[in-house]
């Protein structure tokens, strides 16, 4: 799956203060783009604009070929935040089993997951029993169940245990070695080759209007 | 052209700053001219002295509508160009809009009294207004739930939108559950009907409230302007003394 | 794109009633408030025919109001629209298959009761038929304009009330038509008219709903 993100001139809002300006990067094919800086610099505002879950203030987010739109990231990645997208009040194979309904995955690809994962012992569990590290474990099936070519990732280890973290840079690795990519924000480095992106404040608390 | 070259917010002060006293002054002469005009007019031969209600009435009641009208559009060009100055105007006018209904809710309701008997008839027109004031209500207690400025910008926007498309809906439904009331009596395809000596102190009285609605909101919005620009260079002190 | 539907409608079903939540709650809100009717207004059988109609009407519209506030509210919370936004629904037919849902596990249960109650208050019992037909589409209406009103205050931690008083306004149209049309059918006027214009105004708020509840999710969830 040849993919690739382009970022030209990018700025982003929040609220009406800008909080990143004129960004460009590119993540190609079997890349990792890992996203640092302080905390509150933006780096989960620019995952969510990625994700094309808030549209640019100036600038432009493109994949592949320069004719494709904005759209389209959505329904191509995953995107992980810090809240883990599950009902407290649904069983763990309820919430996977819709994940994996809704999204578009099938049946063998959930069994398979939830192997990978380790996640059987939990499956009869309500997602409010579970512990922190168990309920990411579940968010990532999903990574595995529907084969997206873009992860999108928000501090994807820290809520994970050293085991688990291994577990999880291992499907990384994996994702990248079948030519997907990745664009992670972290606080300690991977444990593999990664291209970092550092992001500063940029002019913080100008008001921008238009 | 123009607008757009207005809608810097910087330039929009500069502009309208000098401008406001003239237009207080515009004003006041003109609510003291109308309100002479009222009571040197001729008392009513049905009414008496409790006409003289109708020149503040009316006027409210026009700028009520009138009012939501304003920040109907405002909302819609905030919405559509993503405006931070067209929602600072949405924004500005709810109050205003808000003290016109309430103001023609009461003095109707003063009217109605010695007119018909009742403090408050349950007609059309009356139902229709005290919805539009429950509109105004909605759209501000909206606006202080959420905190993020953007977002109350845009939800209330749209709320301001929808109820701009619901209003005929309701006013019409309002008007089929009570068709019993009195028709519009100034603005008429066959002309006005209202008596000449009457007519001119409402229509001066008009003016003055357009005037004062203007005024208040240029005041408003400035208010709004400075606002904001308090609040980012906070957001910016505070992150140079917090050293990132 | 269908499945992604059926399995978002079967969630947000079996999450309405999981542990007899909101239909159970509403429905026993609608028989409580109709029973304070005659303890509050006496039990004068013919004032309560009288009224019958109109008094059912508001009592739908409040009901209906009831669970709300969670409709958007939990998903939002929990960070599920963060996975249903990268899925092949648009946000518009999230927010209404999320309606859908509502209605399905409060409005319906609701208006299968409304005639029933409508003839313990004294109304005939040959309107039972079109009583229903017009709490189902009055419902649908007020699931439809509720969830503008839940999309519209999501986040802002003053949920119940503050969609009440957004919302209400909104219900006017329909209230007046739906107790006009069973008022019309009491008194044996024609009810061609209120008929349609209760539809029309739930085809209007079927039209608008969507549009507007999509761009208040996108302006919340960004």
């Amino acid at each position: 799956m040849p993919f690739a993100i382009r970022v030209e001139g990018l700025s982003l809002k929040k609220g009406y203060k800008l909080l990143i300006s004129d960004l460009n990067f590119e993540v190609g094919p079997g890349e990792c783009v890992a996203l640092t800086g302080a905390n509150g610099v933006g780096k989960t505002t620019l995952l969510r604009a990625l994700a094309g879950f808030a549209p640019p203030h100036a600038g432009s987010i493109r994949i592949g070929d320069d004719n494709s739109d904005d759209s389209i990231v959505a329904s191509n990645s995953h995107y992980l935040g810090h809240a883990e997208s599950l009902s407290p009040s649904r069983r763990v194979d309820q919430e996977l089993s819709f994940q994996c309904e809704y999204l578009g995955g099938t049946a063998g690809s959930l069994a398979e997951a939830v192997g990978k994962l380790r996640l059987n012992s939990l499956l009869d569990l309500e997602v409010r029993m579970l512990s922190a590290g168990q309920k990411r474990r579940l968010s990532l099936a999903r990574l595995l169940m529907v084969e997206r070519p873009v992860w999108l990732l928000d501090e994807p280890m820290s809520p994970l245990d050293t085991e688990h973290r291994a577990l999880l840079a291992g499907m990384m690795q994996a994702h990248l070695s079948d030519g997907g990519l990745i664009v992670c924000a972290v606080h300690d480095p991977l444990p593999f080759e990664t291209r970092e992106l550092r992001l500063t404040r940029a002019e913080v608390g100008e008001v921008v209007y238009g | 052209m123009i607008i757009s070259w207005l809608a810097n917010p910087e330039r929009f002060s500069k502009v309208f700053a000098p401008v406001r006293p003239y237009l207080a002054a515009a004003t006041a002469i003109l609510f003291v001219w109308g309100l002479y005009l009222c009571f040197a007019s001729p008392e009513d031969y049905q009414q008496g002295d409790t006409v003289r209600i109708m020149y503040i009435h009316v006027p409210a009641a026009w700028m009520g509508l009138f009012t939501y009208l304003v920040m109907g559009v405002s909302s819609f060009f905030g919405l559509i160009f993503r405006h931070a100055l067209a929602d600072a105007a949405a924004k500005a006018a709810a109050p205003i809009g808000a003290v016109f209904t309430a103001l023609a809710l009461i003095t109707g309701s003063l009217w109605g009294k010695p007119m018909w008997g009742t403090w408050w008839e349950w007609d059309g027109r009356m139902t229709s207004v005290l919805v539009l004031f429950l509109f105004y209500i909605g759209y501000m207690a909206l606006h202080a739930s959420i905190e993020d400025e953007t977002r109350a910008a845009k939800s209330t926007a749209i709320l301001a939108l929808i109820g701009l498309v619901n209003l005929p809906i309701i006013k019409f439904s309002v008007d089929w559950w009570n068709t019993l009331h009195q028709g519009a009596s100034v603005f008429r395809a066959d002309g006005p009907t209202v008596a000449p000596a009457m007519l001119w102190p409402l229509l001066i009285m008009a003016l003055a409230y357009h005037l004062l609605f203007v005024w208040l909101w240029l005041v408003r919005i400035d208010c709004e302007i400075l606002s904001r620009k308090y609040n980012g260079l906070r957001a910016r002190i505070s992150f140079r003394e917090g050293g990132a | 794109m269908i499945p992604a539907a059926l399995a978002l409608l079967k969630r947000d079903l079996s999450l309405a009633f999981a542990r007899g939540g909101g239909p159970v709650l509403a429905a026993g809100f609608y028989i409580t408030l109709m029973a304070m009717v005659p303890l509050s207004l006496g039990p004068d059988a013919q004032t309560l025919s009288r009224i019958a109609p109109g008094l059912t009407w508001l009592c739908l519209a409040l009901a209906s109001l009831l669970s709300l506030e969670r409709l958007f509210e939990r998903d939002y919370e929990d960070g599920v629209f963060d996975l249903l936004r990268t899925g092949p629904l648009a946000l518009e037919a999230v927010a209404l298959l999320k309606c859908l849902a509502q209605w399905l596990g409060t409005g319906l249960i609701l208006s299968l009761m409304t005639p029933v109650v409508m003839i313990i208050l004294g109304a005939p019992v040959d309107a039972a038929g079109l009583s229903l037909i017009a709490a189902l589409i009055g419902s649908l209406s007020f699931a439809l304009i509720g969830g503008v009103g839940a999309s519209l205050t999501l986040g802002s931690r003053k949920g119940g009330v503050l969609i009440a008083l957004l919302v209400l306004p909104f219900y006017v149209p329909p209230v007046i038509f739906g107790a006009g049309l069973m008022d019309a059918y009491v008194t044996g006027a024609p009810i061609a008219q209120a008929l349609g214009l209760l539809g029309a105004y739930g085809l209007f708020a079927l039209a608008l709903s969507p549009i507007a509840m999509g761009a208040a999710l996108r302006s919340a969830l960004n």
